[in-house]
């Protein structure tokens, strides 16, 4: 298992070196929405709160790096950090309201979708937000104190060492306390509380992490593109090209969103460039795998990999 | 403000309102019986504009002439998609039902943006076209035809579900599941004419409004949001309610256009909805708890 781990790090580490640039734009869009999916997961996933309004947060963490590198020079690293408490921020006025007055499933799914609609509308209308035509964010060729460089390999670390980031927190989760309060409630919200488990605190919690987290995955868009409008970062699309990925790989599972981001990503590409065309195409395909997904893998790819693994044991206990 | 803009704006919400009725209707319809929020009617709409716009590109004949054509094909789309996939997963959680219906809207809205490019169309029309005149007030004819077919197509929707066999065979399997399977309704069949029913009443919606709505793909999210904004103000479920949610959505969109600019027209929407969410999740009209 360590050696397995050890050359999973050595390739990820040298494979951009090898790899010529448009791979490496490929495979830092993989690892970014994989980034993107590990912290959907944390809210959608593991407290089993579907949320179809993470753009919301995302846009908050594009946004407020950018303008305040626009406007005062601030260097988007610390953008980010403020991006990503301004994320936890709306999470809390989200995750209290909603959970406050106790909408589950399909309910919180349309308000969450409701407040990114909301904040979409008010970035297209708002002049500090430059309206429909977005946000250009200055060029300053190789300058990493300012989250920019000429050459896509220092993106590729960030957002590596940002999932892995996410990763970590996911595992803290996963195996710890707060990773079983999570499932009970997920399965069975009144039963939790019941037992004692103080579900209005620990669903807030997870949105408040999910937020943070999404939040600096905006800040890392907004400097990789260096460009943001209304519609990229609080748009419907970018909700659900964040969810599909745990969605695919096995929501409520830690490798399940890179496993989706694997999966989805190059045959993105692959679409893109047969059907090529018009923007979103790709998502033909996509459709299309999140229709056989539900029907023949409801737990995604990764979680019908443990069930065959959990049925292989249970036999062996049966049938030693 | 000029109390005649005023008096304009709520009837021409009034008239708006009238199509997002029967789209919110018939979302209500499939929602009532399978449970299901339907997240691909919004492309159903599109794919009935599109029938009537080809058709009647084709043939030449004006678009309202291509509703029997738009709405059988949709009721064909409708009753197979939930033959053929929803039916596998009816017990399955909520969302995954959710996501199910969220795949087909991705998969076809993309097909259509495959086949027919991003690019607006119109319908041209000369007759039946121009606009009617009360006093100092205007409405584009178009717009009144609509209104009225709409209101015609929810009454019969009404009147189906209340009077004939299949109708009363519908409201039976959304009170009570097994009950109606114990008594012999055959609950697969009905769960997919339901569906094709819902996805008929939206393509119409559709093809009466060609004639002053632009059709590109993504024409579908738009009305769609708008639907589910409409069905949770009115009460999940409930046929009236979202009749008269859409009237008040209608009315609010169309003094949000007057009173602030641009697209800020849907915050009050939006407003509302959460507000609805939070303060009164079962809808001004509905009478199950959440």
């Amino acid at each position: 298992m360590l050696f397995l781990w050890f050359s999973v790090i050595l390739i990820a580490i040298l494979l951009p070196f090898v790899l010529p640039p448009y791979f490496v734009h490929v495979l830092i869009m993989i690892l970014f929405y994989g980034y993107l999916g590990t912290s959907w997961n944390i809210l959608g996933g593991y407290a089993g709160q579907f949320s179809f309004g993470h753009a919301a947060f995302f846009g908050i963490g594009a946004y407020t790096s950018a303008l305040a590198f626009v406007n005062w020079q601030i260097s988007p690293w610390i953008g980010m950090v403020f991006g990503g408490l301004l994320g936890m921020l709306l999470g809390l006025f989200i995750g209290s309201l909603c959970f406050h007055y106790g909408l589950r499933g399909p309910y919180f799914a349309l308000a969450t979708l409701a407040f990114s609609e909301l904040l979409r509308l008010i970035s297209l209308n708002l002049e500090l937000t430059g309206k429909a035509i977005g946000i250009l964010i200055p060029l300053k060729g190789n300058d990493p104190l300012s989250f920019q460089h000429e050459s896509k390999i220092f993106y590729y670390f960030v957002i590596l060492l940002m999932l892995i980031g996410a990763l970590w927190v996911t595992r803290r989760i996963d195996g710890g306390k707060i990773g079983d309060y999570l499932s009970a409630l997920r399965e069975d919200e009144d039963s939790a509380e019941a037992i004692g488990v103080n579900t209005f605190a620990y669903k807030l919690l997870a949105i408040l992490i999910s937020g943070f987290l999404t939040a600096l995955g905006g800040t890392f868009y907004a400097q990789y593109f260096l460009y943001i409008d209304p519609a990229v970062t609080f748009g419907v699309g970018n909700s659900i090209e964040i969810f599909l990925r745990p969605i695919v790989g096995g929501m409520g599972t830690v490798y399940g969103p890179i496993i989706g981001a694997f999966v989805l990503g190059p045959l993105g590409e692959l679409t893109r460039g047969m059907l090529g065309g018009y923007q979103g195409v790709h998502l033909m395909i996509y459709g299309a795998i999140l229709v056989g997904v539900i029907i023949f893998l409801p737990k995604g790819i990764y979680g019908y990999f443990i069930s065959l693994r959990k049925r292989d044991k249970d036999e062996k206990l049966c049938h030693p | 403000m000029d109390t005649n803009i005023l008096v304009q704006a709520i009837i021409s919400g009034l008239l708006m309102g009238g199509v997002y009725a029967l789209v919110a209707v018939s979302l209500n319809l499939i929602f009532g019986v399978m449970k299901i929020i339907n997240f691909a009617h919004g492309v159903f709409m599109m794919l009935g504009m599109y029938f009537t716009y080809w058709v009647s590109v084709f043939l030449g004949i004006h678009p309202y002439l291509s509703l029997l054509i738009s709405m059988s094909a949709l009721f064909v789309i409708g009753f197979l998609i939930q033959y053929g996939l929803i039916n596998r997963i009816i017990e399955a959680p909520e969302h995954n039902q959710l996501l199910l219906t969220l795949g087909i809207a991705l998969f076809l809205e993309n097909l259509a943006l495959f086949l027919w490019s991003p690019n607006f169309r119109m319908v041209k029309v000369t007759t039946l076209a121009g606009a009617m005149h009360a006093g100092d007030l205007m409405f584009s004819t178009p717009r009144v035809i609509a209104f009225g077919a709409a209101l015609c197509m929810t009454v019969f929707l009404y009147l189906f579900l209340m009077k004939t066999s299949c109708g009363k065979a519908i409201r039976a399997i959304s009170q009570d599941r097994e009950g109606a399977h114990v008594i012999g309704i055959h609950r697969k069949i009905i769960y997919s004419v339901a569906f094709g029913i819902g996805a008929a009443c939206v393509a119409a919606a559709g093809t009466m409004i060609t004639p002053f709505f632009y059709i590109t793909p993504t024409v579908g999210m738009v009305f769609v949001i708008t639907a589910f904004v409409i069905v949770v103000l009115g009460g999940l479920g409930s046929f009236w309610g979202a009749f008269f949610g859409a009237l008040i959505v209608g009315i609010a969109e169309s003094l949000g256009e007057v009173l602030l600019s641009g697209s800020l027209k849907q915050v009050p929407i939006y407003s509302i909805f959460i507000l609805t969410l939070l303060l009164r999740p079962k809808g001004l009209f509905g009478k199950k708890h959440v």
